[in-house]
């Protein structure tokens, strides 16, 4: 009998040392709604926030929110700040060759164009779009005249104010903007991107297959397509 | 927080305006300024202490440590502070996981630096992995406090340099004649005398720290530029109760004010400082008050 209960007090020592061991740290920027913000309460919120609280419920894992700038949230991640980036990061070539992706939980969706003048012809005007995103590679590819800004916030600004003729962002993110201050969607559409997925480290693989794994049983049981309609971040799982 | 913020949109003019100035996130933006004032008060005295170490060991008689005085000084400040501020703090910060793996984890097999990932075990992050996000904030702080005590420690040394040089040899000569040993000479004799000399170099180091933290979000403390990007942008309503256009303009106007409210109010301290630092002093401004009082 005493020796049972050794064990089950062991057990109950190790089970909580496992986990205490087990916070996970969700890196996010918190400036990008409806993916990702700061609420009035001044607490992070929108659809990353829910689907993480979700993913972390179903892996049975405890989880943190940090938020971090957009410029360095992958050099914080690999230096060990935080575990995880989910800040609707579009699974890419290049950031996949610094660190992993999870599955995507939002299919690939086409970019827009927000401008003022509904017959602009992006092709020849000032694209504004925040730096190293997959929209800002896409328009220095492509040739035409780029700036960039540190946040979304200031390229959908720069539109604003003149300083550019459109800004190229993700859909979800510019629709908020639609119509206000006479800004307007234009109509063509760029299709790029993979998909959103969370970055992991590269040698974290145990903890990119738990990811994996609730976000499979979210896509399965149709809760995730729910929070995809619910925040309007992007289309459906088919 | 007022019990007519229920619902805010049916509100207008001040009574909106009360019940948006008092939210959640509006409260983070007031203590942010406190962030900043502990900043200030905790890095002055550090990057003093900093200035005067490094001006010691700049003036020691001893080659080695004249070299390493000497090349903290000019390394540090030849280093673009923007270029310091970003890849120094993640690079001390993991000097300091390293040191403490190696003391921690001595038989951990796996390498430190995996391709792009930096690796260290469990018991030796910094903070621990499992500690609450306060302490986190808290550790981030400190290591800005420390980058700042170092950079403005380098500038603050070469100001004290030259002030330890600029007191009167006939002083330090009358000392010794007075059988003063060098270790009281300079405690009893030059450094007395120096802040009369350090004042207005120092007093521009400060003036620089105080429009220099801003650099703090750049360390990822949210401080009052951060909150006041942060609440001045564009506010949809499908995302807050109180929405609004770009405010940024106002929000940043508030923080001029606050930084020239702070550097007045600094000025006159500093004027109040040196008024008594020259009194019975060996130069002009100390004659000029001697006269005036006779």
């Amino acid at each position: 009998m005493k020796k049972l209960l050794m064990t089950t007090t062991v057990l109950a020592i190790a089970a909580s040392a496992a986990m205490a061991d087990s916070v996970v740290r969700m890196g996010t920027e918190g400036a990008y709604a409806p993916w990702n913000f700061i609420n009035d309460a001044g607490e992070i919120d929108g659809f990353e926030r829910e689907l993480g609280d979700e993913l972390c419920a179903r892996a049975d894992l405890e989880c943190e929110w940090v938020t971090n700038e957009w410029d360095s949230i992958i050099p914080n991640l690999v230096s060990g700040n935080y575990d995880t980036i989910i800040a609707g990061m579009s699974v890419t070539d290049e950031r996949d060759e610094v660190i992993d992706f999870t599955q995507a939980y939002t299919p690939p969706d086409p970019s827009v164009f927000l401008a003022m003048d509904s017959g602009l012809d992006v092709t020849s005007g000032v694209i504004a779009a925040q730096t190293a995103t997959i929209q800002a590679a896409f328009v220095a590819n492509a040739g035409w005249t780029l700036i960039e800004f540190a946040t979304p916030e200031e390229t959908v600004a720069a539109v604003r104010n003149g300083e550019a003729d459109a800004v190229l962002a993700d859909q979800s993110y510019l629709a908020t903007f639609d119509g206000q201050d006479g800004m307007v969607i234009l109509d063509r559409m760029e299709q790029i991107g993979g998909g959103v997925g969370m970055g992991i480290r590269e040698s974290d693989g145990e903890l990119r297959e738990t990811f994996n794994a609730a976000i499979q049983s979210m896509k399965d049981d149709g809760s995730l397509n729910a929070l995809i309609e619910k925040w309007e971040v992007s289309s459906t799982w088919q | 927080m007022f019990s007519y913020c229920a619902d805010p949109s049916t509100l207008e003019g001040l009574t909106w305006l009360s019940c948006y100035l008092t939210i959640g996130k509006q409260i983070s933006f007031y203590l942010s300024f406190f962030t900043v004032l502990a900043l200030l008060a905790i890095t002055a005295p550090t990057a003093l202490a900093f200035g005067f170490g490094g001006a010691m060991l700049a003036r020691s008689r001893i080659g080695p440590l004249a070299v390493l005085g000497k090349g903290y000084i000019a390394i540090v400040r030849g280093v673009p502070d923007i270029a310091f501020f970003l890849f120094f703090v993640i690079a001390l910060d993991q000097a300091f996981e390293y040191l403490r793996h190696k003391v921690k984890c001595p038989d951990w097999e796996e390498p430190i630096r995996q391709g792009n990932d930096f690796i260290v075990c469990q018991a030796a992050k910094l903070p621990l992995g499992n500690a609450p996000q306060w302490v986190h904030e808290t550790y981030g702080f400190f290591l800005a406090v420390l980058t700042f005590a170092i950079v403005f420690g380098a500038f603050a040394a070469n100001v004290l340099y030259g002030a330890m040089r600029a007191v009167p040899k006939a002083q330090l000569e009358t000392a010794e004649a007075y059988g003063m040993s060098q270790r009281q000479t300079f405690w009893r004799i030059l450094v007395p005398q120096m802040w009369v000399y350090a004042l207005p170099g120092l007093s521009n180091l400060w003036m620089v720290l105080i429009k220099a933290t801003p650099l703090l979000f750049l360390l990822g403390v949210e401080d009052i530029v951060y909150w006041a990007r942060e609440l001045g942008g564009t506010k949809s309503p499908r995302f807050t109760d109180y929405p609004h256009g770009d405010w940024r303009m106002w929000y940043f106007l508030v923080l001029l004010v606050f930084y020239l409210a702070f550097t007045k109010v600094s000025e006159v301290v500093l004027d109040r400082i040196m008024k008594r630092l020259t009194h019975g002093q060996a130069t002009a401004g100390g004659e000029a008050q001697r006269k005036a009082a006779a």
